[in-house]
């Protein structure tokens, strides 16, 4: 994973409530093994007029132009500025392996579904909660300025706005802590292989039918 | 101290408490299938790392299997499209290079992950239960703790046994007294997604508790633990009891002779305490509670049968207008209409919400001796596993449905995400009995309406949707 310390982006929006992982990559770019190369279907039904398959040459289908992350002025965003619940649905991480891929550090929004929040970090992706009231004026800010860039530090916990306004944000320590050395979850719990060994022999012994072979 | 029935199943599963607030909370079953699990089982392979404890491990392909008999007996080769079928061998070659027991494609035991698990045993109460498919909140009618997982998870869960959680909240939800006729388990899950909306549920473990639950199936608990998730909660939960006991009796791969005793004996033990301290609670009339259809792209998007599409001044403020203008331009419909004026031209019954035989049997009781209307382009049944699809067999349910006009499938995913060739045109409406109305989910500009399977079947019978009693005034009387 690669490490987060402090990002300047290019922010662009997704201006809308409940923002499912179906739409973010809808199900027929999940039949790859793989788990990269998703960036060009992140958000397919929105982003192209026609219907994408696995194996389309996405350089060549044709962009729907009312899609924001189609315009010019948003090329090159790193910074997804969203709305409520975003991230809703199915536990697909190939919805964070394409943002990932697509470019984005990191999403903005009053609230994310609790399953995306944890494969965002599981992959370089900083989900920020900030209350409704400033992701509208976040909002306001980026469709009246373009070029609209905000400077998120992960050691500071805050999101530095253009006109040098800082606000603070909350974020879970063990991630961030994760998140700032780029570390690898197993091998941080693998370090604790002595304490689930012990736990293991207990409720073993308390509860051995767990323990049994699946014989089909 | 009086705990909730969550509490007590995570303090079972509680391997070390850390000072940061994370828990490391050690797994007893994880399920797999072919769409998550093939870049964890390579995460695997680079890291040069094994399986902690390989008995831990069932898997199942079910997401993009093909529900055509002609495709399935032909076995894997026999699938046309060639990205699926690398990735069904994929699954069968990760569980035989690590030694994972897995129910292959043609065998009876084959279903849905979610209707699979509690049909084999392989998910127990008390069990704590991962897989990476978020309806895995389903498994939480045994009184397990079961959610779903994303992949890198799934490849720790592979590799440490464990999962590193934040203690969830607990949330009760009790919905009291006795349920209408023709009012399901499907129409609590709508009615309290309608209620609480999509998030409402977020950061919680929900306990589905009340004389209205304790009434249900473990079928019907599992429906309404499954769309614990539409909710936003990553588990649904459901005390132990007679119910619980009795459906786990004779399972497979349940406990046996003295760890059978043993078993009751902490099972017994697995419900809220009186007085246990809950962070949010919800109380829910049973009898209130009619039949419920979704009417827009999102589950929060519901009503009564016998209500109406909101309009724009009923929205609180500007992003639900919005919504709800994007909502009725995808849906193709107006804002007023009247559900019952609304048609669909597609009947998809199944899914790990609504696929065992209870919902085979309870949409068969509508359609007996009736015909699907002329203006259904395409209707499948598609039970949830072999062992769903012979039994429904064997009490004449496939005739029922054959004979009314639709198509009776084998056992998998289907139509609920359209993975596989099982899938709606764009513009088509369908009335569901899957979970998700999102954009997209059936397919490509595809539109669902999320139902019961009775309300599916009268449905498909009336060409409208309709409430199950009022079928026979509609002149479609058997």
């Amino acid at each position: 994973m690669k490490p987060f310390t402090q990002h300047d982006g290019l922010v662009a929006p997704m201006d809308r409530a409940n923002v499912d992982t179906d739409l973010m990559v809808p199900k027929q770019f999940l039949k790859s093994i793989r788990r990269s190369g998703f960036g060009p279907n992140l958000f397919d039904e929105l982003r192209y007029l026609d219907e994408g398959e696995p194996d389309s040459d996405n350089s060549q289908r044709p962009l729907n132009p009312e899609f924001p992350l189609n315009h010019a002025r948003y090329q090159g965003a790193s910074i997804l500025l969203a709305r409520e619940n975003f991230g809703c649905g199915s536990s697909r991480e190939h919805a964070a392996w394409a943002m990932e891929d697509f470019g984005f550090r990191a999403v903005i929004a009053p609230s994310f579904a609790d399953i995306f929040r944890s494969n965002a970090l599981k992959n370089g992706i900083l989900p920020i909660v900030l209350p409704a009231s400033q992701v509208d004026q976040l909002f306001g800010e980026m469709y009246a300025a373009e070029g609209y860039r905000l400077v998120i530090d992960l050691e500071a916990c805050t999101v530095l706005r253009p006109n040098g306004e800082s606000w603070s944000f909350e974020v879970d320590p063990f991630r961030r802590d994760c998140l700032l050395k780029g570390l690898d979850d197993i091998g941080i719990t693998l370090e604790r292989s002595d304490a689930i060994r012990s736990f293991e022999q207990r409720h073993r012994d308390r509860f051995p039918w767990l323990f049994e072979d699946i014989v089909l | 101290m009086a705990q909730t029935l969550y509490d007590k199943l995570w303090d079972a599963h509680l391997v070390e408490q850390r000072d940061d607030g994370t828990a490391l909370i050690y797994i007893d079953r994880h399920l797999l299938h072919e769409v998550t699990s093939p870049q964890a089982f390579e995460g695997l392979t680079l890291a040069g790392r094994s399986l902690w404890r390989r008995s831990a491990n069932l898997a199942v392909p079910d997401h993009n299997v093909s529900t055509l008999k002609a495709e399935r007996d032909g076995g894997l080769n026999a699938l046309p499209d060639e990205v699926s079928r690398l990735q069904l061998q994929t699954l069968d070659d990760n569980c035989l290079a690590f030694d994972v027991a897995e129910i292959p494609l043609n065998d009876v035991r084959q279903g849905i992950v979610h209707v699979m698990g509690p049909e084999q045993g392989a998910v127990l109460p008390g069990m704590t239960v991962v897989c990476g498919d978020s309806h895995t909140s389903t498994h939480g009618a045994a009184g397990a703790l079961a959610h779903g997982i994303g992949t890198s998870e799934v490849e720790h869960v592979m590799a440490t046994q464990c999962l590193i959680q934040r203690k969830m909240k607990n949330f009760r939800i009790e919905v009291t007294g006795s349920l209408q006729p023709g009012v399901t388990a499907k129409d609590i899950a709508l009615a309290v997604i309608g209620e609480i909306g999509t998030a409402g549920g977020t950061g919680f473990a929900i306990e589905f508790c009340g004389a209205a639950i304790q009434g249900l199936t473990m079928e019907g608990r599992m429906t309404l633990c499954n769309m614990a998730i539409e909710a936003g909660a990553r588990c649904g939960l459901v005390a132990v009891d007679d119910v619980t006991l009795s459906y786990f009796r004779d399972k497979p791969l349940a406990p046996k002779g003295d760890d059978w005793g043993r078993a009751e004996e902490w099972w017994r033990t697995l419900h809220s305490d009186e007085g246990a301290a809950f962070d949010r609670t919800l109380q829910i009339d049973g009898e209130s509670i009619d039949a419920h259809v979704t009417w827009g792209t999102s589950p929060e998007m519901v009503t009564s049968v016998n209500g109406r599409v909101p309009t724009l001044d009923e929205m609180p403020d500007e992003t639900s207008r919005l919504g709800l203008t994007r909502a009725l331009e995808y849906m193709g419909l107006e804002q007023g209409t009247p559900l019952s004026d609304i048609r669909p031209d597609a009947i998809f019954i199944g899914s790990c919400t609504n696929s065992r035989i209870e919902d085979l049997r309870s949409a068969a009781e509508v359609l007996k001796g009736r015909r699907i209307a002329p203006s259904i382009r395409k209707a499948l049944v598609v039970p949830g596993s072999g062992l769903v699809k012979a039994q429904a067999e064997a009490e004449g349910l496939d005739r029922i449905f054959l004979d009314a006009g639709m198509e009776w499938r084998e056992p998998g995913c289907s139509m609920c995400l359209a993975m596989n060739a099982d899938r709606l045109m764009p513009g088509e409406r369908c009335a569901s009995t899957s979970n998700r109305n999102f954009e997209g989910r059936q397919g490509n500009g595809g539109r669902t309406h999320l139902v019961s399977p009775a309300m599916a079947a009268a449905a498909a019978v009336a060409g409208h949707f309709v409430a199950v009693d009022a079928l026979d005034s509609e002149g479609v009387a058997v």
